[in-house]
Order: structure tokens, then C-alpha cells, then sequence
């Protein structure tokens, strides 16, 4: 049985019923790691000590006969910008390569109480700011369905490590669309929460009004039981919502029946790529087939989310990211002449091109003389693009919409023109300023590669999306394709 | 004030007052905010900036924030937001302060100040939340000439309040009674402990001058760094003087922030306009605005206690005191205290005033001790003013026990009997020594019965000579007189 092509929920079903134990279970992911990694380098670090620790600790409890989680002895990847006590975090930067936080993440936390059984730190853009995973300082993640093609970004690592079976799932962060896009890229289900749904506390900070965490995994079904163990509220986070946390798997009915979607047309303007157009359309057609009323409908202020993204998350990052200036717990450059010195040489080796890029955006934004016409005006801006949804949602239960313009592209195609990169993120950008959660599930394939269909709801309306979700899911079998490595 | 009025320019002050709040723990963690401790043991994730950790602010703060605002006469904002406040420097952890920029807590107030028995009302733009910085100590003499700095961040998210005055003050006089009065303030509401050589309140000075009559502000320059009264007496006096010399000869004043050396007494440049700061302001994402209801602030108001001019009106109005005398002693809210205590024991209060204001501060200033060290309780006091009042002991004996009672801190009881100083009102005792004193200064009491009455001080004080000062001095002039007139 090749145990690591399993979801969560069949595991747990073997676990239960003692046909395997947790430990077999991680040495089986693992062994598929030492298979596959080498082609997909989706790993920064691997923490197989602990997790055969954990995993021991699970199959005692089994042992023991007392109930289990439904996460518990399952195998998980975190992206290596969420503190993990005694494990490097390093957000794949030079900055922060030997940086050991003294605590953990509230999701980290979450899960360790479920008994997840984590298997290592996923690779990412440094300081989860790419679109492809060429940014981080160490190497570059491939995507397992063609590796000379970007798996995606930032959380490439955590995307491609779910699609490579090197993992039954995983945990990204989401500022732009760095959970969703890569999600589509490399075929899996990746969910971005509703901002304040899943604490912060732990996520090594881009831009704070936009962050969040969410999962990837290999079916819906896995996405909401994952989302039953990491969502609810954190008194260590000021933004953390505090509302009732429903139980996901409830929604997964399979019944659309009525349910209202709109389309809105600006999602599908030029630059998009054809075929993506046509597998998103007979996504929509199936929607319609299961019972769905979908309508084209209007989001005006669209255009500007980019624009707006792009002066607001660098702005924050710019603010963020100052603590890294080799006082601390930082990369600290050698032969510094004073201290502004050390400051200037600390950064300008341990950031790469892409952040120090995002830090000069941000600060000429924040600067005097600037504010008003930049930052101010963004957030004018962000609340006009929170409107255009509320109105929508006023009549429609979800939106569908591509996840990205195009499938997985090549290694170098944008990586030296950063407005094409920005743009691979144009679909999901909105979702963060509004703060509405956005779902990418595998609708169909285009060149060869997996097309992402992202589902956008209402504030704190998870569940309707998972409803969707799981109704396409159930009459399609794009989640079971595996990819060739 | 005459001295102004003979200077000539007018001087134009506006004071930026910091002051740390008297809470148990930090702004946005929980870590103590006691002072001293050993470097970096009041630290935890979050105030030392680690990677990932967010804030959470502390109830207190707001709770503190709402009730110097109200002392202060302000506005509460009912919708108030964190913003930061974004510079590069090792004594921050972030290398951001957490403060408030343009919404802030609290505005629009007032302080009411008295100097030279002039009355003036002093306006308070703003009052604002924010975090402490950390501290750092040098190899060197500073930043720039050392070889290697150490920090020490456990005063980082100390929470503190910053009060910006209107440029209303208009003397150096004014502005010192200014600060004095918002430090009593923040001491009545026990909001923070306002001790200045421990930086728990810091006082930053704008100063310009402009010929007479101007109505434009002259060019205004910030003095930062005085560390004490006198010092910012001193730095103030010393900036007027300087911006003078300049204006005199047709020059012009640079805007730019000064440092006070201490030890040259002087004023020295610290950065130009150009060199100022682009703090890069903009609403804190980790904090949620702060909404105050009307609920909320009332609540606050209930729990207000006395403030030093409502008590001052009440010492005026009960006891009848001097309004010069009810001003001194509200000034602090210590000495107010230790005032109404001693009310309990002794029931004429202008006489424990004049000994609170004569002996009392006398003896406190010159031993450079607070009123909480102060060695003779209320109860003492009062046990001194009693044996006074009741003719046991002279006025003059009496500050001799007081004297004893400072150093030994015995009673006065103890001390009067020890020292045999109870007081001779018994005529015949006394008229025996006058008698003996009368014929042995037969000048004196030619030159009384010339006319020159003053002869008569000398012979009092030879017969209270005689009496090592124990004789009433009033029986001693009675009898002298008498004795005269025959």
C-alpha cells in the first residue's frame, strides 16, 4: 500500500482500525522524500527525529485504545515561516538561516496537541515574496507534474511536497495568492481563511493586514478537517477573530443545489491563457450541471487591486522587515566600520533582490511627501474593492473565478521582470485586501499542467465554500491524478 | 514677570512631556516593568521584536492614558488607533515604536498655573500612548566614538504617555511651573511615579524668542536630554540667552534639535531640520483602533481622586489657609497627605501649614529627602504642635525639639523631658531673674526709659538666657515692662 498517496481522513481510518501504525505511516512519507526530493527540493528542512517521535507517541495512545484526532500520526510540512520551537525558521533567507525560535506558532501549537506528526520545513520565496519560489536563497522548489516549471509561490514548497506525496498535507501562508496560485499550479487544494480566522501569532510577518495561514491537501474533505484543528480564536493575536467555529466537515453534502455564483468578468481579461479559459468555463458548466445558478457578474474596482497590493503589502514589509539588522538574532555581516555600517552591510547581504525591491517600494509609499497620494490613497482604494464584494455577496453565496491567468510556467520565464511575475497573482489579490477566504481546488488541466479554480466567499463562510468545493469535487477525479516523478 | 518684561524679546515655550505609567507589566506583553533588574531579564519573545510575535495591548495602559487625560482637562477620543512610528536604532527592538500619530487618546486640554500670583491657564494639544525604548551603554563616551555598545532592553514597551503643550508659556518661570503642576497631576492620579533621575518622566523643551508685538513664532529650536529641575531650568535659561546673542547682532536661528551637556552647561547641536527623522508613519496592522465608550470614561471619572487644585480650594475654604500656603502644600500629593494626617491629631491648621512649610520642607530639602522618607510621622508633629499650643514648651524650645526629633525621630515628649525644656510660666520664678537681669544692664534701661524701646529685646533675651530659653516669653515681656515702669 503506498501509504503516502493517502489523505488525511484515510489514514485515519487505517490508524483507528490498527492496519497501520503512525510510524509506519511516516517512515513510508519519508522514504517517498528520500525518493522524489532530489528532483523536487521541496524541503529546507526535515525534522525526521521528531516526527518519529510523535508518531511513537500516537501509536501508543492506539495502543492504548484512547481516542485519536483525526490528525493525529499524520504526516504535515509547515512553511518555514512559522516558528517551530527548537527547528530552524529561516523564511528561506540568508537573514535568518540560523535563526532557532525558543517558541511555536499557534498552528504549530494546534497541531502538536492534535498529534500531527511533522515531517519538516517547506521551501518558499524569501520572506514569502514571489510567485514562483525562485526567491528563496537557497534553491529553487520544482513542480512535480514537469520540473523545468515554477511549482508556484511563495508557499512553492508546501504546494509541491503535497502534489509529490511527500506529504498528506501541508501549512502555507497567504498575503497575495501565495497559497491559492501555487495550489493551482501544482494541482492540490489550498485554502486562504478569512483574514483574523487563523492566528498570526508565530508567522514570521510580510504584510500583517494581509497574511494569513491556511492548508494544502489532496482533497477537500482533508482542507476541512485541517481547518477544524487550526481555526478559532488566539488571545496572542490581536486580529484573531473571535467567532464560533463550525464543524467543516458538516457542509460536505455534495448538494449545490440553488446555490447563487457569480462570475465576475473582470477574472477573465486579456493575458489570460486560453486553455486555462475553457477548463475554467467547463468548470462552470459542471456547476450549472450539479444544480448551481451562475451569472456573470461585475467586480469594478478589479483593475486596481494590483496597484493597491503593491503599495500596501511593501509598505508593511518595509515596516516588518526592519528588524532584521544584524543587532540580534539576525545574519550580522563581517567587518562592519560603525553601526549604520553594519546596518547597510547586514542587509544588503543577507536580503535578496526581490525584498530589498518590496522594502525601497514600501518606504518611498510611507515617506513624507508620498503618504497622501500613496498609501493614503491605497487604502482608499481597498475599501472601495471590500465594497465590490460585499455588494456581490449581498446576492451571491460564493464567486468563481481562475485561481492564476496561466498554468505552471518556466524556471526564469518572469523571474527578471517583476511586473509580469506580480501579475501571475492577479486573480487572487482582491480576496487578501478584502479579507474574504478563497479557495483553489483542481478543475482540469491545460498544456499538461493543472488548472486551479479559486471559490471566493463571504467573510467567515468557509463552509460554503467547502460545500462547493466538495460537490464539484465529488463528480470530478482531477484531485486524484497524480503526477509523474 | 518683570524679568521678562526687561528682556528684550518675548520668549515663546511649548514642553513635550514623556512619562512612563505606574502599570505592573509592559504596553503589549507581560513582562514586568519594575526598574533596574539586570540587562535583558524583563524581557520575553515579544517586546525583544522575535520573529512572528504580535502585541497585545495592555488594558491598563488605555485605562491610565484615560485618567491623566482627564486630569488634564482633555477630550477623550472615542476612536483612537496604534500607528508606528518607524526609525533605525539599536534601543529598539523592531526598529519601530508602537505610538499614536493621528488619532490619538486624548486632546484639547488645559492646566491651570500660578507664578507670582499670576493666574494662567496653560493649553494641552495632546496626550498619547506609546512604548519605551531600551537602553544602551557605550564602550565610549558615545554611539559614534565607541568601539562596541551593549543594549539593554528591559525599559523596551515600558508604556508611556506623551503630553504636548501648547506654545503657551512665556517665561522660564511659567514653564517650570507648568511642568510641576502636570507632574503633580500624574503623581495625584498615581498614573506614574514621576521620579526624573530614574527617566520616568522626561521633559523635551521647544523654545523660540520674537521681538515684542510680533505675532509670527521666531524660529524655534528642541532641547532634549535634561535629566533634572534644575538642569531643564538651566538649559532653558541657557537657549533664551543663546537665540538673544544671535537675533542682537542680525543672525538667525537654525530649527534643529539641541542636546543639553550637562557638565559644559550648555546647549549643543544634535541634528538640523534636514537631518530630521522621516518617521515613515502608519497605522499599527497588528492592533485593533481603540474604542472608548462613554461608559468607560465615566468610570474612570468616579474612580478620580482629589486633584491638587480642587484640594487646594478645599484648604482654602475648611481651614482658611493662605491661598499661597493651600498651593504649596498640594503641590505634591505626598505632602497634601501627610498634611490631612496631621489634621487628625491637631485641629489649627495654619499652624501645622507654617511648620509643614517652615521646619518641615526646611529640613526635607536640606537632607534631600521625599516626604515619604521623612522621619517624623504626622502623628509626631502634631504630639510637638500640642506641647506648643498648650504652653509646655516656647516656640522657640519647640524647633530645637523638632530639630532633635528629625535627627533621632524620639517624640517630643521623650525629648523635652530628657532635656528638661518644659516651659517656666510661673511669675515669681521668672520675676526673680528679671529683677537680676534689670540691675545688671543699667545702660538698657536707660536707653528704654529714653525712649528706645528696642533696649527691651536685649533684656528678654538676657532672661531667656538665663533660662537656657525655657522661660514663656510672654510672662518675660509682662514683667519686664512692668518692671520698667516703676
Amino acid at each position: 500500500m503506498n501509504l503516502h498517496q493517502l489523505t488525511a481522513h484515510e489514514l485515519h481510518g487505517l490508524l483507528k482500525n490498527k492496519e497501520v501504525s503512525a510510524v509506519e505511516v511516516a517512515n513510508d512519507v519519508y522514504s517517498r522524500i528520500d525518493a522524489v526530493e532530489d528532483k523536487v527540493k521541496s524541503f529546507v528542512t526535515l525534522t525526521e527525529e521528531i516526527a518519529l517521535q510523535t508518531a511513537l507517541k500516537v501509536d501508543e495512545q492506539i495502543k492504548n485504545g484512547e481516542a485519536i484526532s483525526p490528525l493525529a500520526g499524520i504526516p504535515v510540512v509547515i512553511k518555514d515561516n512559522m516558528c517551530t520551537r527548537g527547528v530552524k525558521t529561516t523564511c528561506s533567507s540568508k537573514m535568518l538561516e540560523n535563526f532557532v525560535p525558543p517558541y511555536d506558532a499557534f498552528v504549530v501549537n494546534r497541531l502538536a496537541e492534535a498529534g500531527a506528526v511533522m515531517l519538516g520545513k517547506a521551501n518558499m520565496d524569501e520572506f514569502a515574496m514571489g510567485s514562483s519560489t525562485e526567491n528563496s536563497r537557497f534553491f529553487a522548489t520544482k513542480n512535480p507534474w514537469d520540473i523545468s516549471t515554477v511549482p508556484g509561490g511563495s508557499s512553492g514548497g508546501s504546494a509541491a511536497s503535497v502534489a509529490a506525496d511527500q506529504t498528506i498535507y501541508s501549512l502555507g501562508s497567504d498575503t497575495g495568492g501565495s497559497i491559492r496560485q501555487p495550489a493551482s499550479f501544482c494541482g492540490v487544494v489550498g485554502l486562504k481563511p478569512t483574514y483574523g480566522l487563523v492566528s498570526r501569532f508565530g508567522l514570521v510577518a510580510f504584510a500583517s493586514s494581509l497574511d494569513q495561514i491556511g492548508p494544502f491537501t489532496k482533497d477537500v474533505r482533508d482542507n476541512a478537517l485541517v481547518m477544524n484543528a487550526i481555526a478559532g480564536h488566539d488571545s496572542m493575536d490581536s486580529t484573531s477573530a473571535k467567532v464560533e467555529i463550525p464543524d467543516y466537515t458538516s457542509y460536505l453534502t455534495g448538494d449545490i443545489k440553488g446555490m447563487k455564483v457569480g462570475i465576475p468578468k473582470e477574472y477573465f481579461a486579456e493575458g489570460m491563457d486560453p486553455q486555462v479559459r475553457e477548463v475554467i468555463q467547463d468548470a462552470i458548466k459542471r456547476f450549472e450541471e450539479l444544480g448551481a445558478i451562475c451569472e456573470e457578474m461585475s467586480l469594478p474596482h478589479t483593475e486596481y487591486a494590483l496597484p493597491v497590493y503593491y503599495i500596501i503589502a511593501p509598505a508593511e514589509a518595509s515596516s516588518n522587515l526592519a528588524r532584521y539588522d544584524g543587532v540580534r538574532y539576525t545574519y550580522r555581516a563581517e567587518g562592519a566600520e560603525d553601526l549604520i555600517d553594519m546596518y547597510k552591510k547586514t542587509r544588503a547581504e543577507g536580503f535578496g533582490s526581490e525584498v530589498k525591491r518590496r522594502i525601497m517600494l514600501g518606504t518611498y509609499a510611507l515617506s513624507s511627501g508620498y503618504y497622501d497620494a500613496y498609501y493614503l490613497k491605497a487604502l482608499k482604494v481597498r475599501t472601495l474593492i471590500k465594497q465590490d464584494f460585499d455588494r456581490a455577496f449581498e446576492k451571491y453565496d460564493i464567486l468563481l473565478s481562475p485561481t492564476a491567468p496561466t498554468t505552471a510556467f518556466k524556471f526564469g520565464e518572469k523571474a527578471d521582470d517583476p511586473l509580469q511575475m506580480y501579475l501571475s497573482d492577479v486573480c487572487t489579490l482582491s480576496v487578501n485586501l478584502a479579507g474574504i477566504p478563497g479557495l483553489s481546488i483542481p478543475c482540469g488541466f491545460a498544456n499538461g499542467l493543472p488548472v486551479g479554480l479559486q471559490i471566493m466567499g463571504k467573510h467567515f463562510d468557509e463552509g460554503t465554500l467547502f460545500r462547493a468545493a466538495y460537490a464539484f469535487e465529488q463528480s470530478t477525479d482531477f484531485h486524484k491524478q497524480k503526477p509523474r516523478l | 514677570m518683570s524679568e521678562t518684561n526687561k528682556f528684550d524679546f518675548e520668549i515663546v515655550i511649548g514642553l513635550e512631556v514623556h512619562s512612563e505609567l505606574h502599570t505592573n507589566t509592559k504596553i503589549f506583553c507581560n513582562c514586568t516593568t519594575e526598574f533596574g533588574g539586570d540587562p535583558n531579564t524583563h524581557v520575553c519573545d515579544v517586546c525583544l521584536g522575535l520573529p512572528g510575535v504580535l502585541p497585545v495591548l495592555n488594558k491598563k495602559v488605555v485605562d491610565y492614558a484615560i485618567k491623566a487625560g482627564l486630569a488634564l482637562n482633555c477630550k477623550i477620543a472615542e476612536f483612537s488607533k496604534f500607528d508606528r512610528k518607524n526609525y533605525y536604532y539599536p534601543d529598539l527592538s523592531k526598529n519601530y515604536q508602537t505610538s499614536q500619530f493621528d488619532l490619538p487618546i486624548a486632546e484639547d486640554g488645559y492646566v491651570d498655573i500660578t507664578v507670582d500670583g499670576v493666574n494662567k491657564r496653560i493649553g494641552v494639544t495632546r496626550l498619547h500612548m506609546e512604548e519605551d525604548a531600551g537602553k544602551l551603554v557605550h564602550s565610549g563616551a558615545t554611539i559614534s566614538s565607541s568601539s562596541s555598545s551593549f543594549v539593554d532592553y528591559n525599559r523596551v514597551g515600558v508604556p508611556l504617555i506623551e503630553i504636548v503643550s501648547e506654545p503657551d508659556m512665556r517665561s522660564v518661570d511659567e514653564a517650570i511651573a507648568y511642568f510641576e503642576k502636570l507632574k503633580s497631576y500624574l503623581e495625584y492620579t498615581e498614573v506614574s511615579d514621576c521620579k526624573m533621575e530614574q527617566g520616568s518622566i522626561r521633559c523635551d523643551c521647544n523654545i523660540s524668542l520674537r521681538p515684542w508685538g510680533q505675532k509670527e513664532f521666531g524660529t524655534r529650536t528642541e532641547l532634549k536630554n535634561m535629566n533634572s529641575f534644575k538642569a531643564l531650568r538651566r538649559a532653558m535659561e541657557y537657549e533664551i540667552e543663546r537665540q538673544a546673542e544671535i537675533l542682537r547682532d542680525g543672525g538667525r536661528i537654525i530649527q534643529e534639535t539641541r542636546t543639553w551637556d550637562e557638565s559644559k552647561g550648555v546647549t549643543l547641536s544634535l541634528r538640523g531640520k534636514e537631518e530630521a527623522h522621516d518617521y515613515r508613519y502608519f497605522p499599527e496592522p497588528d492592533l485593533v483602533p481603540i474604542i472608548i465608550s462613554q461608559d468607560w470614561i465615566e468610570g474612570i471619572r468616579q474612580s478620580m481622586p482629589e486633584l491638587p487644585d480642587a484640594r487646594k480650594q478645599r484648604l482654602v475654604d475648611t481651614y482658611g489657609l493662605p491661598e499661597y500656603d493651600a498651593a504649596v502644600i498640594t503641590s505634591s500629593k505626598a505632602l497634601a497627605e501627610y498634611f490631612d494626617e496631621c489634621l487628625k491629631y491637631f485641629s489649627d491648621a495654619k499652624v501645622i501649614s507654617n511648620w509643614v512649610m517652615g521646619e518641615l520642607l526646611k529640613h526635607l530639602n536640606a537632607s534631600e529627602r521625599s516626604i515619604a522618607e521623612c522621619p517624623i510621622s504626622p502623628e509626631k508633629l502634631s504630639d510637638l504642635l500640642k506641647l506648643l499650643d498648650k504652653g509646655t514648651i516656647s516656640g522657640k524650645i519647640a524647633k530645637t525639639v523638632f530639630e532633635e526629633m528629625y535627627e533621632t525621630g524620639k517624640d517630643a515628649e521623650t525629648i523635652v523631658k530628657e532635656k528638661g525644656l518644659v516651659q517656666i510660666s510661673d511669675e515669681s520664678a521668672i520675676a526673680e531673674i528679671v529683677d537680676r537681669v534689670v540691675t545688671a544692664n543699667p545702660q538698657s534701661v536707660d536707653d528704654y526709659k529714653a525712649g528706645k524701646e528696642r533696649a527691651i529685646g536685649f533684656l528678654v533675651g538676657q532672661v531667656m538666657k538665663e533660662t537656657k530659653g525655657k522661660a514663656n516669653p510672654g510672662v518675660v515681656n509682662k514683667l519686664l515692662v512692668e518692671r520698667l515702669n516703676q
